[in-house]
């Protein structure tokens, strides 16, 4: 297997682009990213796309073409696209096919996107598409919601583990803070404990200030092998470990309600490779897709004991400046959850950090950083680790 | 969101609580599989119904309903655990503020829900607190 660089990067502006289609933002990506390499399109050997339902959010499957067609990709080059589908892990997996791509030598340069245009639809439509991602027939059907399922994590976690409302509303209060010193966010506001407990109640425990936003938004990485990625960029970021788990598709079945294993197993996997452990890691974008799921997340991941990430965020240890910063892009909360782009944005904002050009919301001297993404309530965990060395 | 055809051919387990259960290895199964995730191609499946008691693991009441649910809000979801051992996701009748983890539960037939002004209307299982 061959080592693997990335040498470009592109996120869109998150939030609710009306005035924009999906083909608009992903060429937006695509471009800014192949601009940000230095490189044209007859070097792309291959696209892989993560998005997780044109169908339902734009009435439009094949968007692996789509995509190819609209970035100039197809008419003269011809070059594979194929679109990658698990839920919100879209965009971690199409990062996943890229690498494996490049490892194996069957391709050179290729191009890892994600996109999701979620706003063309109300947002009742928007809900029931996302909570596609769990069992239709075993959770939906029993009026199962999305922030439901994550809610009976919350309950279980706060009996068990004591963890509270409050450290709950901590993580989406340190989002939005990260958030805004971030130019692509979807909200740049500071918010605070208060807020989150006097929004309204969704789910109980979870208010809507715990929830991931519906969101518009692409993101894209070009690929290279380690070898030849100083020819494109001075500064390469290095994939150190690409790892997957599966768990089960409903929450019920999993052997523990407030552990995702598949993260577990993932984190596990991506260590080994990497020969790393959690305190060799620098900073980490998680899937925070709600307030407790950066709870869990981070316990998951090796960064807290288990039951102690909710003190641990409440003490600030995941803030900038604290011992592991959790989320420095405002993640899923703050930045916006378009769920097919989301896997790559995180890997985007990864490498940004570690080129050192993440600006107000820099981490000083970051050498190894971690991404997590999660499909469904945790059926599909990725992770990856990238270093600055080689 | 729910098609007649995907619910009718499940209407056995969704009325009455019908599972499996692998002879070989003794592990039941609720929502029913039919393939036993510990023996695999050496398991034996066969139909199994369950007693329709269990208690409560975790629980949320949803104020934001999901699609075909509006006019139950706010309600009760829990994940149950049967006395057989699966766990299955089920709204729980009943005062919320009584509710709790650990709580002993078992099982009735309700309406679930239904399709939209004039559409179908589905049956199946709740559960309610084990006293009442
Ligand atoms: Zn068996």
């Amino acid at each position: 297997m061959r080592d693997v660089a990335i040498i470009g990067v592109k996120n869109t502006k998150f939030g609710e682009l009306w005035g924009r289609s999906l083909r608009d933002i992903v060429v937006e990506a695509g471009a800014g990213a192949l601009e940000d390499a230095g490189i044209g399109g007859k070097e792309i050997d291959s696209l892989y796309v993560g998005n997780m339902s044109g169908g339902r959010f734009i009435d439009q499957e094949h968007i692996g073409a789509l995509i190819a067609d609209y970035s100039g990709l197809s008419k003269n080059l011809h070059v594979p696209a194929t679109r990658v589908e698990a839920a919100c892990a879209s965009g971690g997996l199409a990062l996943r096919q890229a690498i494996m791509a490049v490892a194996s030598g069957y391709n050179d340069i290729v191009i890892a996107a994600g996109a999701e245009k979620m706003t063309d639809v109300e947002s009742e439509e928007a809900s029931s598409a996302l909570a596609a991602a769990a069992d239709r027939e075993w959770e939906g059907m029993t009026g199962a919601t999305f922030p439901g399922i994550y809610a009976m994590i919350a309950r279980l976690h706060m009996h068990r583990y004591g963890t509270t409302s409050e450290q709950l509303a901590e993580v989406a209060v340190k989002n939005h803070k990260n958030g805004s010193l971030n130019p692509i966010a979807q909200y740049k506001n500071r918010i605070t404990v208060d807020d989150v407990l006097n929004s309204i109640m969704v789910a109980d425990p979870l208010h809507i200030f715990d929830c991931s936003p519906i969101t518009d938004g692409a993101s894209a990485l070009v690929l290279a092998p380690a070898d030849i990625a100083h020819k494109y960029t001075d500064t390469p970021i290095y994939i150190r470990a690409t790892a997957q788990a599966s768990d089960t598709i409903a929450l019920h079945d999993r052997r523990d309600i407030t552990t995702l294993d598949a993260t577990v197993v993932a984190a596990k996997r991506a260590y080994s490779m990497a020969k790393l452990r959690p305190e060799d890691i620098d900073l980490v974008e998680v899937h925070d897709c709600f307030t407790i799921a950066e709870i869990c997340a981070i316990e998951d991941l090796g960064f807290a004991e288990k039951g102690k990430g909710g003190i641990v965020t409440a003490n600030g240890e995941t803030a900038i400046g604290g011992r592991i910063p959790v989320n420095t892009s405002g993640g899923l909360k703050a930045c916006g959850h378009p769920v097919g782009a989301t896997g790559v944005k995180q890997a985007v904002e990864i490498v940004t950090q570690l080129r050192g050009d993440a600006g107000k919301r820099q981490i000083e001297g970051a050498e190894y950083g971690m991404t997590h993404n999660v499909g469904g309530s945790g059926a599909t965990a990725v992770v990856h680790i990238f270093s600055r060395e080689r | 969101m729910s098609s007649v055809p995907r619910f009718w051919r499940s209407i056995g387990s969704r009325y009455n609580l019908e599972g499996t259960r692998c002879k070989e290895c003794g592990e039941h199964f609720y929502p029913p599989r039919n393939f036993c995730v510990n023996c695999r191609r050496v398991g034996h499946i066969e139909p199994y119904k369950f007693k329709g008691t269990g208690k409560i693991i975790s629980y949320t009441i949803i104020h934001t309903a999901a699609e075909g649910f509006e006019d139950q809000t706010p309600y009760t979801l829990a994940i149950i655990q049967l006395d057989e051992g699966p766990r299955l996701t089920s709204q729980v009748i009943g005062d919320p503020e009584k509710i709790h983890i650990g709580m002993r539960v078992r099982s009735v037939f309700r309406k679930l829900g239904e399709d939209g002004e004039g559409g179908m209307i589905y049956y199946g299982t709740k559960f309610v607190p084990e006293d009442a």
